[in-house]
């Protein structure tokens, strides 16, 4: 079938403003939009930029606004989405080219919360034991590509770029409730700040918005009653 | 606009809501103040309120208060029970549901008193 694309494009070089352009391709059902954005770098216009590295849904690199929503590139199929398909870049990032967002302010956020694992203990010789069900206290929030879906799509993050977002949220989460992590307080003292989760309005933009299927909201919840009751 | 779905529109409306049940409330503080000025310029002033203009603008604060207080559970719902974050759209539809059993036979009885 033949679908067309409606691009955002803006290049900052050359252009004073973002301005629409349509696109014709040939696409099956079965296509992604990032088959049909392929297309149109390979054989109609090469200076269409988007970012991708795995197409398989687990680098983050195309996380895009398709109709109206976040999704990404490579897992939005023309069978869900009919032939008449918009692209934009992802809201509330400095655009630098078309459908390529700065990223640097997404990942100053997820940096923030040290998302790594902070345990002064002596290294135990082999691993660091755990239950099932510790394990699975955060099993959900393991799950993240960091491909700012859901940050991009939170009204609170439009109007305050300083909120440290759903994303950096949800990395948090993973360590807070991590009973091999000893940094909990750390990081709940930095997310109860005025960037950090009570900017959360419960929208969940985010929470629909995951490609991985993530309960976004629910584990910003989760690190809010953490705040209030003091307690993980 | 962004296509988001029952989250994003409970809240959008909330706040619609709750900017105008504030408006309202600086209005009723100021009609309450001119009292001051004795209760001829008083009830001349609310007097104005018995125009069906008012009558239909207070049957949308009606609304916008129950709107308001109905979605407030919802987010409390949200906030302290573990269940409801995982519930919010079934939440979001018994409260629509709600909202027009208690709205519906309010604004008939107040319209027909118009
Ligand atoms: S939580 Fe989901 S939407 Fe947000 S960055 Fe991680 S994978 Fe992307
Ligand atoms: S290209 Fe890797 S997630 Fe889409």
């Amino acid at each position: 079938m033949k679908v067309k694309l409606r691009i955002k494009r803006f290049n900052p070089q050359k252009d004073r403003k973002p301005y629409w352009q349509e696109f014709e391709v040939e696409a099956e059902k079965t296509d992604r939009v990032l088959d049909a954005l392929h297309q149109i770098r390979w054989y109609q216009d090469g200076t269409l930029g988007f970012r991708r590295s795995c197409a398989h849904g687990i680098c983050g690199s195309d996380a895009m606004l398709i109709n109206g929503k976040n999704r990404l590139a490579c897992k939005a199929l023309f069978a869900d989405l009919g032939d008449y398909v918009t692209v934009e870049p992802l809201r509330g990032l400095p655009v630098l080219k078309d459908l390529i967002v700065d990223m640097e302010p997404f990942f100053a956020a997820y940096r923030a919360v040290k998302p790594y694992l902070i345990n002064n203990d002596q290294p135990p010789l082999k691993e660091r034991l755990q239950s099932p069900e510790e394990r699975a206290r955060f099993d959900d929030t393991t799950k993240c590509i960091l491909c700012a879906a859901c940050t991009t799509s939170c009204p609170s993050f439009w109007v305050n770029r300083d909120y440290l977002g759903p994303a950096a949220i949800v990395n948090a989460h993973r360590f807070i409730f991590d009973s091999r992590d000893q940094a909990a307080e750390e990081r709940l003292d930095i997310l109860a700040s005025r960037d950090g989760v009570w900017r959360c309005r419960t929208i969940f933009n985010c929470t629909d918005a995951c490609p991985r299927g993530i309960q976004v909201t629910k584990a910003i919840e989760e690190v809010k009653r953490a705040i209030m009751y003091a307690k993980v | 606009m962004y296509k988001g779905g029952e989250g994003y529109w409970s809240w959008i409306f909330h706040r619609i809501t709750g900017v105008g049940v504030a408006l309202f409330l600086f209005i009723h503080v100021a009609d309450t103040f001119i009292i001051g000025w004795g209760p001829g310029v008083y009830n001349a002033v609310t007097s104005l309120y018995r125009n069906p203009v008012f009558k239909i603008a207070e049957v949308i604060l009606v609304a916008a208060v129950l709107y308001h207080a109905l979605n407030g559970i919802r987010v409390i719902l949200v906030d302290f029970w573990g269940e409801g974050v995982l519930k919010q759209r079934s939440i979001f539809w018994a409260e629509v549901v709600v909202f027009v059993i208690l709205f519906v036979p309010t604004a008939i009885l107040m319209l027909s008193r118009l």
